[in-house]
């Protein structure tokens, strides 16, 4: 009854295998192999799941429910730099919100979402425990602190 | 065993370590209220998220209420569970809980046997406060060829999920996505028709509320009824008879056997007949099948493997055609009674009343949902006209049987009508687990050694495990039988087989627990498996009650293969009453 046609290349195959077995094909390794395969395509795609489902034996449906719980998981390929707005308390009390809604409006994204030509992507995530640089905003792996809506424009700058 | 002692609403009593609060009090004869909570006795079923907190009590010296249904009982704990701070608890979760449920009782199919409709009735809301302001979550319907998901409905019990993953390991249920938008559903949420599930019908057969039904077929019925073109004809699954009297107030295990007939021809079927015969039917058929491959596997025919398995059961052929596609040749090839006596009723039987198939509508009552989606497989018609053309649950025939105003209780009993409506004890015992094996064997156990049964009751065979054994003499063959329900249990003896570890020569297998008086169109148990052991033993007992109980004695079976058939596995007996399997698993298709 499954209709769902897996299209990946071979070595993509062999690439989530190898992730699988290097946990030992164990189901309760499961969130690990979804953060070794995240690592290595940039979100998790139906057909990944459906690969690691077989090797780990694991329901899709259960490995699905997992992806769309935790929100460090993404279905949806992220940007060549992603975007994370800290919302934990000290960033949110200190106006993160407004910041979010200002790179929401310049990139016309909605959290979650990438860009068409695949620059940029946005999310939210909580604390990255640099509470003392309120709002804090990450690119990639470059952190920006105390950024207020105004230094958006700028910051994206950086990118162009 | 380590005990504790402790005390509930003042009175004293001593438990098991680790027993619950929820049973404790009950045995002590105190009902706390439940929602999410589900146990099955003796079938090893039980669904404990402690997710709704209905069931929430007082324990002394903690300050938080506690879920009885997932707190263990302690050595000197206190408890109270029906304090003023209780009542007010299940109210406000109760009051949470509806501000997020669509009010259309009116017209929801769960109404009138709705869990979460009683406790709210049980717990006298009258209104839900901030019900204008509150947002509800709203998720799409999704309707397949059995069941229909209408999530909105969803209270996130998980009752679904935990038979759908646990029991039946088909995992085509799981909790999805988080906070408002949390909801149970098939991988990427995609629709039910696209997912593994099996149609077995057991995440509705515990859904406490209307998110999961079944797709009910009553009014197609009801117009083909109308039809004066149409002869209509119905076909009675046996576990049916067993439960149907239990929505019209009677206690389970009631048999209504001449009841139902009397109603069904009261609501206007030109001929009520009964999927027993067929079963005896296929008795005939499995039967010879088994002991064809019986006879050449011991005579060293590399292709005739063994086991053979079973192949009544839809939810069942559902699954290993899921799950062990490389296992297709091992079940018999024998389609299901049901789908036998559509073939027999729009070939012999229509040329016997001299009606084009075309003007006949053959209707299924079944305790059953895969048998929605069996009817509408395409090598079950021809020409685009089905062998059986609708199938509906004893649900639907029951709600059909009351908007006619049709007194069940009051009814006299009828006989069903000749030829298609006369069966054997072993056609009966079909509709629970064990059934189906044990009439097989009454049947060759006759036929291969050519002696008289002496005892014809295989008690052995009978029973709730989830697995069993036994080993029957066919005079000095010793006959390996093995016999699951539940898809969980029936994985075990696949995996045994594909291992190469199966010492059985014969299996059953029943996708519901309990078998088919368990079915996912069954009137709702609400958690209480006595439900399901009175109904298997009124089958027991209409078997008892019948003057022939082996399906080779039925004299119309007799005819049938006289006039029509010739003989068990004849070619032409081939060609309508057995079938083929489908590799139905998805495959992994690779991109250069």
């Amino acid at each position: 009854m499954s209709s769902i046609k897996i299209e990946l290349r071979q070595e993509d195959i062999n690439k989530i295998k190898e992730i699988c077995t290097s946990f030992g094909n164990d189901p309760r390794e499961l969130i690990n192999v979804l953060h070794k395969c995240q690592e290595h395509f940039g979100y998790l795609p139906a057909e990944v799941q459906e690969v690691i489902s077989d090797e780990l034996e694991v329901p899709v449906a259960k490995i699905y429910g997992v992806v769309t719980f935790y929100s460090f998981f993404t279905m949806t390929p992220r940007g060549k730099h992603p975007i994370s707005i800290c919302m934990g308390t000290a960033c949110y009390v200190r106006g993160a919100e407004t910041v979010l809604e200002e790179f929401r409006k310049e990139l016309g994204l909605q959290v979650g979402q990438t860009t068409e030509d695949g620059k940029f992507s946005l999310s939210s995530l909580r604390c990255v425990g640099a509470c003392g640089l309120a709002p804090v905003v990450m690119i990639g792996d470059k952190t920006y602190g105390r950024v207020a809506p105004d230094d958006v424009r700028n910051i994206l700058k950086e990118y162009e | 065993m380590e005990t504790v002692k402790l005390t509930i609403d003042n009175k004293t009593i001593e438990v098991p370590k680790g027993t619950t609060i929820h049973k404790a009090a009950r045995e002590l004869g105190i009902e706390i209220p439940v929602l999410c909570y589900m146990r099955l006795d003796d079938l090893n079923i039980e669904n404990k998220p402690a997710g709704c907190r209905i069931c929430v009590v007082e324990v002394e010296g903690r300050r938080n209420l506690a879920p009885s249904c997932a707190t263990s009982c302690e050595e000197g704990m206190v408890v109270r569970t029906h304090t003023t701070r209780v009542l007010n608890a299940r109210r406000t979760v109760m009051e949470f809980i509806l501000s997020d449920h669509p009010k259309d009782c009116l017209v929801c199919a769960k109404s009138g046997n709705c869990d979460l409709q009683s406790l709210a009735q049980y717990l006298g809301i009258r209104e839900i406060p901030g019900e204008e302001i509150a947002e509800m979550s709203t998720y799409r319907k999704d309707t397949s060829p059995s069941i229909i998901r209408d999530l909105d409905k969803c209270i996130l019990c998980r009752r679904c999920e935990m038979m759908c993953n646990t029991v039946q390991t088909v995992g085509a249920l799981s909790a999805v996505n988080r906070g408002f938008m949390a909801t149970v559903a098939p991988a990427f949420e995609q629709n039910l028709e696209h997912s593994t599930c099996t149609y077995c019908g057991q995440c509705v057969a515990v859904c406490p509320t209307g998110a999961l039904t079944e797709v009910d077929h009553t009014a197609e019925v009801l117009r083909a009824l109308a039809d004066p073109a149409k002869t209509v004809i119905v076909q009675t699954a046996p576990a049916v008879r067993a439960a149907l009297g239990e929505l019209f107030g009677m206690k389970p295990g009631t048999l209504v056997t001449g009841k139902m007939v009397t109603a069904l021809r009261a609501l206007g079927f030109d001929y009520v007949f009964d999927t027993d015969f067929a079963a005896d039917l296929t008795i005939m058929e499995e039967g010879t099948e088994l002991l064809d491959r019986l006879q050449r596997h011991l005579s060293g025919d590399k292709s005739a493997r063994l086991p053979i398995m079973t192949s009544c059961c839809p939810g069942w052929v559902n699954f290993f055609e899921e799950y062990f596609p490389d296992l297709n040749d091992i079940p018999s090839t024998a389609k299901s009674p049901a789908q036998m006596f559509g073939s027999i009723a729009k070939t012999y039987f229509a040329d016997k009343i001299k009606v084009d198939r075309k003007d006949l509508v053959v209707v299924s009552i079944m305790p059953c949902l895969a048998k929605k989606y069996e009817c509408q497989r395409e090598e079950f018609s021809v020409n685009g006209n089905r062998d059986v053309d609708f199938s509906i649950s004893t649900r639907e025939l029951a709600a059909f049987i009351k908007q006619a105003n049709i007194d069940l209780n009051n009814l006299e009993d009828g006989e069903f009508d000749a030829p298609l409506g006369e069966s054997t004890g072993a056609g009966v015992i079909f509709g629970a687990t064990g059934g189906v094996i044990e009439a097989a064997c009454r049947t060759a156990y006759e036929l291969h050694t050519g002696k008289k049964l002496e005892r014809i009751d295989f008690t052995e065979l009978r029973g709730l495990q989830g697995v069993r054994s036994a080993t029957i003499d066919f005079d000095g063959l010793p006959l390996k039988i093995g016999i699951a329900h539940g898809l969980g249990n029936a994985r075990k003896l696949l995996d045994e087989i594909k291992s190469g570890k199966s010492q059985y020569h014969a299996i059953e297998v029943m996708a519901c627990p309990g078998g088919c008086i368990g079915g996912g169109g069954q009137p709702p148990h609400h958690g209480n498996s006595e439900i399901i052991k009175a109904r298997a033993a009124a089958i027991y007992e209409e078997d008892r009650n019948k003057p022939l109980r082996k399906s080779h004695e039925n004299p119309f079976i007799i005819k049938l293969y006289d006039e029509f058939l010739g003989k068990p596995n004849s070619e032409k007996a081939h060609h309508l009453l057995h079938t083929r399997y489908f590799d139905k698993k998805k495959k992994i298709v690779v991109k250069h």
